[in-house]
């Protein structure tokens, strides 16, 4: 079948999106403001949340971008746009974290030398665990991948006009180099900004646990995005559902990832008993953080589950929207369930506050802008993909 | 050809956009009972062939569930509740530990049931008898063409419309392919199979034979020859020949109390009772004495025998005489024997001679019973 003429037209996304997406940083904006005059260690921490949220859209999409390449795939690149105007936030995460960078002492117990001078174990860790380097590592991270992201959207963006094959290439060896890196860069993420708000804990697999749900984050943001475009005929005519049932397969692929990682973490923990490992999950057990944890099993892993599992389910965009609001929803959740119990004042369990809504607004406000600025510039196709006939054709 | 069965027609097309759009006329026209047949997987085919969703999805779901299920059981039944132990200080029933092994069984359930599901009930193999099978039809479609079969099993099948109706679809070739005759299989015959039977009792009577009897080498005695002496048996190293040694003379066995008046008929003294007719005490005495003297004296000492006459009846024990023997002299009677009556001591201990004798007081008393007995156990 090599009936489909590229017949793509550009068109621009209705002016209210950028309007809706003003509207909810400037309310998530004046919220954040005033929560942290209301309650300035909530607000940090739920800073935090939305910070380390915004890292996963990005970088996770970022690569997402890499891994089509790196694996020839076909399917995904009449929607690789999308997935690169996700990754478009990287840059931004330099000026996100000025506000945390002022509340390092808030945040971690390391960082406070009284602290470090009685406990041998934050002595001995100090070396890694010190304010200086660890300004240096956001930085150096941040660099890092916006490196990258500036290299793969430029070969990607010249592409819709050169058509050489040549940038494509040149994009496959940049995956090569660049997911060795983004294992050890987003690793250290983790480390740096989840795992050391408990210092003396200390999980080998964290860094792993992080990047499943980082990928279903970026997925699921991307499916979100790609249905509803689909449906309001932006992207390109001839896609199929058979595209979006891809990407709820990988969708399914990567909850069973965190399932069996997140798994794994517990288990080797709750085997060996020992106490200086087994206080971070008793710290989750605390109180009504109980209940929190079992809602993470249910909202992280057996909902989506039952709701992917079955075939025609990952091709029903009615189903797709439903569950990649969720598992947005759900790996926010797992990043409130990570860092929140460690606040002191929440440490006996969870009390309600206005507070813990504000960030995502402005997060999702930022996501939709990023997203339309990126629209409005490019096209939303990579039509000079030398695979793109082939992505269209793609059938099960 | 005339007489032989019609199986199908074929149609062989050589490329997959056109054995798709033949599918697609197939799938309108109507037919039930027909198939594509192509080198590889045509992506799009199922949809040309308005084929139904395969249900082997339900065997998976069914087999994976029955899986999680029995492995869980099988935990649960031998972990906490047969053979209970304690595994790293943690409990009988502990679900994070069972999971990679619910896990493992799920996976397994799951995929070899598909598998065997797909290929025994989905696909009905084996099928040595297919009749596309050794065709010319089937060659081509094995290597570099696509092939479309209408079989005649199909309701709508016709030979010559059907054959017209594939021959518009403009197919490189047409076939119309018949039922290979009925092979007969040499292996199947009786005189065959009786030869094989008969091979298989000469082979493993031989095999039984040669390695029991004719070449008989033990792979592993199970302990069956061993260098000590057991019971019973005789030795060489004694001078005597015995393999058993007899007590060196004058030697008591452990915990052993001799008995004084041994050997005297009608003794001038007989010892006392030591024992209390506690609850225990006669019990143990009705179990002896139902054991060693019920044969003989009766199960309540009336001297009626069970053994039909083969040794003589001894007298009752609610005679007089009995009655007004002592307690000692009871015990002494069982110790050393009376008439015809032979020695109890090496069967029955100490202590149980002296039980057996409270509960033949027993047996006396309720032969005898008065009315003060009476009353005494109506009050109970």
């Amino acid at each position: 079948m090599h009936t489909n003429e590229l017949t793509y037209q550009k068109k621009d996304l209705p002016a209210s999106i950028s309007k809706i997406g003003m509207a909810l940083l400037a309310l998530g904006v004046i919220l954040g403001v005033a929560a942290f005059f209301v309650d300035h260690s909530r607000a940090v921490f739920n800073y935090l949340i939305a910070f380390t949220f915004m890292i996963s859209i990005g970088v996770g999409a970022l690569f997402l971008v890499a891994l089509e390449y790196i694996v020839g795939a076909d399917w995904s690149v009449p929607i690789r746009r999308v997935v690169e105007f996700f990754a478009a936030t990287i840059p931004l995460l330099a000026l996100l974290v000025i506000p945390l960078l002022f509340n390092i002492g808030e945040l971690f117990h390391w960082s406070h030398p009284e602290a470090v001078a009685d406990d041998e174990l934050l002595q001995g860790k100090a070396p890694y665990l010190n304010v200086t380097f660890f300004i240096i590592r956001v930085f150096v991270l941040i660099g890092i991948w916006s490196l990258f992201y500036f290299f793969f959207i430029k070969n990607s963006k010249k592409q819709d006009t050169t058509k050489e094959q040549k940038l494509t290439t040149k994009n496959i060896r940049l995956s090569a180099i660049f997911i060795p890196i983004f294992a050890v860069t987003i690793s250290v993420a983790a480390i740096d900004w989840l795992m050391s708000i408990e210092p003396h804990w200390f999980s080998t697999i964290f860094g792993v646990y992080f990047f499943s749900g980082t990928v279903i984050a970026a997925l699921a943001a991307v499916t979100l995005t790609t249905v509803l475009l689909k449906e309001h005929g932006y992207l390109h005519p001839a896609m199929t559902n058979d595209h979006l049932y891809s990407l709820g397969a990988l969708m399914f692929a990567f909850v069973n990832f965190w399932g069996y990682i997140a798994f794994s973490q517990y288990m080797l923990i709750w085997y060996a008993d020992l106490p200086e490992e087994t206080f971070w999950f008793l710290q989750k057990w605390e109180g009504s953080w109980a209940i929190f944890s079992i809602g993470l099993i249910v909202i992280h892993f057996l909902v989506p589950y039952i709701t992917l599992v079955s075939q025609p389910s990952k091709m029903d965009p009615k189903r797709l929207k439903f569950i990649s609001v969720w598992l947005l929803f759900a790996h926010f959740y797992d990043l409130f369930w990570l860092v929140m119990p460690e606040m002191e004042e929440l440490s006996a369990g969870y009390s309600f506050s206005w507070i813990d809504l504000v960030f995502p607004i402005a997060v999702v406000g930022i996501l939709i802008l990023v997203f339309n600025m990126k629209a409005k510039k490019e096209n939303l196709i990579p039509i000079g993909d030398p695979k793109l006939q082939r992505g269209l054709d793609f059938h099960l | 050809m005339a007489d032989k069965k019609i199986f199908g027609v074929t149609a062989l097309f050589n490329n997959p956009d056109a054995i798709t759009a033949a599918a697609k006329k197939a799938a309108d026209a109507g037919f039930t009972r027909w198939d594509v047949n192509s080198p590889y997987p045509i992506h799009g085919i199922d949809k040309a062939m308005k084929m139904k969703p395969s249900t082997l999805g339900f065997v998976t779901l069914i087999f994976g569930l029955s899986g999680a299920v029995l492995a869980l059981i099988l935990m649960w039944w031998t972990m906490s509740v047969d053979y209970p132990m304690i595994i790293g200080g943690k409990p009988y029933f502990s679900l994070p530990a069972f999971i990679p092994v619910t896990f493992e069984v799920t996976v397994i359930m799951a995929t070899v049931s598909t598998v065997v599901a797909m290929l025994a009930f989905f696909f009905g193999l084996p099928r040595n008898d297919h009749a596309l099978h050794d065709t010319d039809y089937m060659k081509k479609v094995s290597c570099d063409h696509y092939g479309l079969v209408i079989e005649a099993i199909d309701p709508k099948f016709d030979e010559r419309s059907t054959l017209e109706f594939l021959k518009d679809l403009k197919p490189l070739s047409t076939e119309v392919i018949y039922h290979p005759e009925k092979e007969s299989y040499p292996i199947f015959e009786p005189r065959f199979i009786l030869f094989l039977a008969g091979v298989a009792v000469v082979v493993s009577l031989g095999t039984y034979l040669m390695l029991n009897k004719l070449m008989y080498i033990q792979p592993f005695n199970w302990m069956e020859n061993q260098a000590k002496i057991i019971p019973q048996t005789g030795s060489e190293f004694f001078a005597d020949g015995r393999g058993m040694r007899l007590p060196v003379e004058g030697s008591v066995a452990k915990g052993f109390v001799p008995y004084p008046f041994e050997g005297e008929t009608n003794p001038r003294e007989v010892l006392s009772n030591p024992y209390f007719p506690t609850k225990e005490n006669l019990e143990l005495g009705q179990r002896k004495y139902l054991t060693y003297c019920s044969p003989c004296h009766g199960n309540f000492g009336d001297g009626d025998s069970r053994l039909q006459g083969q040794f003589p009846n001894p007298p009752t024990l609610h005679s007089d005489r009995g009655r007004n023997f002592s307690d000692g002299m009871i015990y002494h009677i069982i110790t050393v024997g009376q008439n015809v009556m032979p020695s109890y001591a090496s069967q029955v201990t100490r202590e149980e001679r002296w039980a057996i004798v409270n509960y033949i007081r027993v047996l006396q008393r309720a032969k005898n019973a008065t009315d003060a007995d009476i009353k005494l156990v109506k009050a109970e």
